[in-house]
């Protein structure tokens, strides 16, 4: 039982910062904007999080630090892209090559340093409660923020008018346009949102995972949340689902080590990518015709005036 | 009053001629700043990057060698993107394309197979890319599953196979359990061009790759079909064009480069199958299409540009102590402002005075 | 340690703008880097040892570095950079950097190559690596004395031999206290990743194990020991600030006496290709002060310690058991001779798990 709940414990901690990281891609993507930079925006997240934590000592600090060095990341990209018309691949790839050097730079002086990591929550009798106690009332504020983003995006898309008028824009940006909406404006704001999520999952690393920074620490993290958000066929539910079965698939291979039962680790790695290429065929199949994907995603928008 | 960006009514080719100097000028002069900042001497600096690496005929031959898996994926993307076929998968076709090449080097070592095993080896991780292209291809044509994630994924799958490779069956028995197969034999390596240096024949078959290219878009039916497809895609339908066959083309032509380019890696500089044989060429190689305008000759200057920056930025690292992150920071301001300044090509600014029309906000 | 580091980048901008007039004279010494030189493990240690040699010979060397140098087709060119660049004589400082240095070594004679934890060497290549399997046997030692669960928690980073007869000689230490003591082991399949070497160790300690090992790069498993109470073992370099009431030793790499000693032959000319296996008795790696443990603890450890150093004591003496059961070959008359620890590739009695891709 208690092993139950550790094993719960380590796979939301693991979980959160793809999940947060992928929701903020996940309305991104809704807009039409594909933004493959969300490595380099993460790890700038990384790097402005431990450094403003560790210059004032408050974690909320170095979280809001991660968060404007996001934004200010994907305000390059929103620049580029809505604002030139740059092709948008291109773009976050060289976003992250940008925010990789960048976040070297900034930390350089910080190696070696460490913080207290962020408190869990601890409530009389509550987090007491066996099994599910810590896991339910025992977690770090980020996972609680990440759980509320989550439910905030799905309201804010299915149950306002400018979470529709989002996923116009996302879908079809012509209409959208003809209908009069601020296209790239609204893309502008989706892409900061972005920003601003992948900056909080990468200050989520430092600030209460490994209390450290180290240069590179983010390891691929902001890939998978790419990868997460395809899985999801971009429904906010559904995203929930796969970061956590992702975690899940992580956390349970090495326990699966220490039980003594050996899959080869690649193959077992290299599951959550060949599910997701499965799913994404499965749903776009079950729509005959079209995809899932917003129809927009990636391309070019230039409003004729 | 605003400043809106709008499409020119045809490209400009004074800006064309014009953008990458901008580019290039507007860079020099935001890292001096940077420089400056970290007290370097920005003229030693960009001398270090741009002009030392230019001087001498080992750093020209290294350029070439960075250049050459850049340049070959390049030019198989930009065929994609030409088509409006979104193939980002280029990393992992390399990877299976150095693999399934590697099987022949592997499963002919030691023997005293002939001359035929480099030949194989190239095609059939040509093949073997191509059909890896496929898979998303076909996902896109059958299923309208989006192409740039299924490639994307598969990129990872690529490198865990290659990995379990490695460190599994095909692993060096006298290599101490590290995850290296054994070199391969002389009949399994890529030649060298100069005595001492490290060019290699894989430089000539990029050569002729853009050459090829250039007369397919230029002067083939073929090439003049993948260029209306993706630039008008109505005109094309009602031409009478196929472009779900041009998907499956271009995406299995760029897929059997990114091959080539992962054997002629592996047998070339590296001599051996390893984990890590492609330092993200997939990815840099889609700056490299973008940078080179999608056209051949533009991917092959843009593709030994990039691979300047490279090499200078080891010399300045040496000569200057200056930073890698510093190198990376510089490579991706330059990449922005070029891209940036391309994309004047194609539109420019207008300053408009809107009347007021009534605002239909977001909510 | 942000002073220092900006000290040292300070000194390094200084001797940079002096170099110009005096480097004629000047030995020129270079170095290859598989990180960043902050990433807290390998590649730091070895920068502090580069350090270490410039304070020592400051006034007659110039040293260069290029860190990040992937293992792949990049890493030959960086080597013959820095040969390009003047220097003579050149570490490379990780095993993927072999065959390039070998490759590079061929084509410059009258350059001298170092290549730490190969195997393959030249009349101007030399090797070097540590018997860091001395310090794991200490640690195993300590470990057994201190679980109180009995069950040690190893995570490994790749099922190489450098590490496997880490775990081996873990197990070995360990087993001389407490002959049923068990290990589980997981592998991580990568030298840095802080996230997912903090995974493993939270799994380890889920799954019972009460003192944490590790043969990854991050303090991250420290600093989740340090957090859940429990005990562990730093590697490459000094974690105690990670976890002050976790951390028992930690195996420390000292590169720089041997980069003082060679650079010194270096100067003297007196330099010459060999294979240089330090163990305690070399000064090539050192244990950290024995801390969180009590004094009858620390006085075994520092009699094992000094019994190795003294050499009357060696992990893989024979007779050795391996894990089905039958004797190990005893190709070193007393001991496992040198190419069989350095090829380890079996687990030892007691140890309940295999290799993996074995």
């Amino acid at each position: 039982m208690e092993l139950v709940e550790a094993i719960i414990l380590s796979v939301l901690a693991a979980s959160t910062p793809l999940l947060i990281a992928a929701t903020g891609e996940l309305v991104t993507e809704r807009s039409g904007v594909l933004n493959l930079g969300v490595e380099g925006m993460m790890i700038m997240g990384a790097a402005c999080g431990f450094a403003g934590a560790w210059f004032t000592g408050s974690i909320v600090i170095g979280a809001l630090c991660g968060i404007v060095a996001g934004i200010l990341m994907s305000l390059i990209f929103a620049l580029m892209t809505l604002g030139l018309a740059v092709n948008q691949v291109a773009t976050g790839l060289a976003l992250t090559i940008l925010g990789v050097g960048l976040s070297g730079l900034i930390g350089a002086g910080l190696v070696g340093e460490r913080i207290t990591p962020a408190a869990h929550l601890d409530l009389p009798v509550l987090t007491g409660i066996p099994l599910i106690g810590r896991v339910v009332f025992g977690e770090d504020a980020f996972v609680y923020v990440s759980l509320a983003l989550i439910i905030g995006v799905w309201w804010f898309l299915y149950r306002t008018r400018a979470g529709l008028v989002l996923r116009a824009c996302g879908d079809n940006h012509v209409s959208a346009h003809a209908l009069g909406y601020p296209v790239l404006r609204i893309r502008t704001f989706a892409v900061m949102f972005g920003g601003a999520c992948a900056g909080l999952a990468g200050a989520y690393l430092p600030l209460a995972y490994t209390p450290f920074f180290i240069p590179g620490m983010t390891a691929g993290r902001g890939w998978i949340a790419l990868a997460l958000v395809v899985f999801s066929s971009w429904r906010p539910g559904r995203l929930v689902v796969g970061a956590y079965l992702f975690g899940a698939v992580t956390i349970l291979q090495l326990h699966a080590q220490g039980w003594g039962i050996g899959v080869p680790s690649q193959f077992m790695s290299a599951l959550p990518y060949l599910a997701t290429v499965i799913v994404l065929v499965l749903l776009s199949r079950a729509r005959t015709g079209g995809s899932t994907a917003p129809a927009a995603l990636g391309t070019v928008f230039v409003p004729d005036r | 009053m605003q400043l809106v960006l709008e499409k020119r009514a045809e490209r400009s080719n004074t800006i064309a001629l014009i953008s990458p100097l901008i580019a290039i000028g507007l860079t020099i002069a935001t890292m001096s700043i940077l420089f400056a900042i970290l007290g370097k001497n920005p003229l030693l600096a960009l001398h270090a990057y741009f002009i030392a690496p230019l001087t001498d005929g080992y750093s020209l031959q290294e350029i070439a060698v960075k250049a050459t898996p850049l340049v070959m994926i390049a030019i198989g993307l930009s065929l994609c993107y030409l088509a409006n076929a979104w193939n980002i998968g280029a990393e992992g076709q390399f990877l299976i394309g150095a693999v399934a090449g590697s099987w022949i080097a592997v499963k002919t070592q030691g023997t005293d197979a002939g001359a035929w095993v480099l030949p194989a080896m190239l095609v059939l991780a040509a093949a073997a890319g191509a059909l890896y292209a496929l898979i998303p291809a076909i996902c896109k044509v059958k299923f309208g599953a989006s192409e740039i994630l299924t490639s994307l994924m598969l990129v990872y799958v690529a490198d865990l196979f290659l990995d379990y490779l490695v460190r599994g069956p095909w692993r060096d028995p006298q290599g101490f359990n590290f995850p290296t197969t054994a070199e391969f034999d002389p009949v399994a390596t890529v030649p060298l061009l100069i005595e001492g240096g490290r060019l290699h024949l894989g430089s000539i078959i990029a050569l002729l790759v853009v050459a090829a290219a250039a007369i397919l878009l230029g002067r083939t039916i073929k090439g003049f079909e993948i260029r209306v497809v993706g630039a008008a895609p109505r005109a094309a339908r009602f031409g009478g064009f196929n472009a779900n066959q041009l998907i499956i083309l271009t995406f299995a032509v760029s897929g059997a480069l990114a091959g080539l380019a992962g054997i002629i890696e592996v047998a070339g500089p590296v001599g051996h199958l390893q984990p890590g044989i492609s330092p993200g060429y997939g990815f840099t190689a889609i700056i490299v299409a973008f940078l080179g305008r999608l056209n051949p000759l533009g991917i092959l200057i843009a593709g030994l540009f990039l691979a300047l920056t490279f090499i200078g930025g080891e010399q300045a690292q040496i000569a200057m102590k200056i930073p890698l992150d510093v190198t990376k920071v510089f490579q991706g301001i330059l990449l922005f402002y070029v891209l940036a300044c391309d994309s004047l090509i194609l539109y420019r600014f207008r300053l408009v005075f809107p009347n007021r029309q009534v605002a239909r906000g977001a909510g | 340690m942000r002073k220092t580091i900006l000290a040292a980048v300070a000194g390094l901008l200084l001797a940079g703008s002096v170099g110009a007039a005096s480097a004629a004279d000047k030995l020129k010494v270079g170095f290859i880097y598989l990180g960043p030189i902050g990433d807290l493990g390998w590649t730091y240690q070895h920068e502090q040892g580069r350090l270490a040699l410039v304070k020592e010979l400051g006034d007659k060397i110039e040293t260069t570095y290029l860190e990040n140098v992937p293992e792949g087709p990049d890493s030959e060119r960086a080597i013959e950079q820095l040969v390009r660049a003047g220097n003579k004589l050149i570490f490379t400082t990780s095993f993927g950097y072999m065959d390039p240095t070998l490759k590079v070594a061929k084509k410059y004679p009258n350059v001298h190559f170092e290549h730490a934890t190969g195997y393959k060497r030249a009349p101007n290549m030399s090797t070097y690596s540590a018997k860091w399997y001395q310090g794991r046997y200490i640690q195993g030692q300590i470990a057994a004395k201190m679980s109180k669960s009995g069950v040690l928690g190893y995570i490994g980073s790749f099922p190489i031999p450098e590490v496997v007869s880490g775990i081996n000689a873990t197990m070995l230490g360990a087993q001389a206290v407490n002959p049923n003591i068990k290990v589980k082991i997981i592998w991580v399949n990568t030298w840095f990743d802080p996230g997912k070497e903090a995974d493993a160790a939270k799994a380890l300690l889920d799954q019972g194990a009460d003192i944490i090992m590790q043969h990854t790069d991050s303090p991250a498993a420290m600093q989740i020991a340090s957090e859940r109470g429990k005990l562990a073992f730093g590697q490459d370099s000094e974690m105690i600030k990670f976890g002050p009431t976790a951390q028992l030793t930690s195996i420390l790499d000292t590169w720089g006496p041997y980069y003082i000693e060679r650079v010194k032959a270096e100067l003297a000319g007196t330099w010459k290709s060999e294979d240089s296996w330090g163990g305690l008795d070399s000064h090539m790696f050192a244990m950290a002060p024995y801390t969180n443990m009590p004094d009858d603890v620390k006085k075994a450890a520092e009699e094992t310690q000094a019994a190795i150093t003294a050499g009357t004591l060696h992990p893989f003496k024979c007779p050795m058991v391996a894990q089905d059961g039958k004797e190990v070959e005893c190709k070193g008359g007393k001991t496992l001779d040198p190419g069989q620890i350095l090829g380890m590739n079996f687990y030892v009695k007691g140890i309940d798990d295999k290799i993996p891709g074995k």
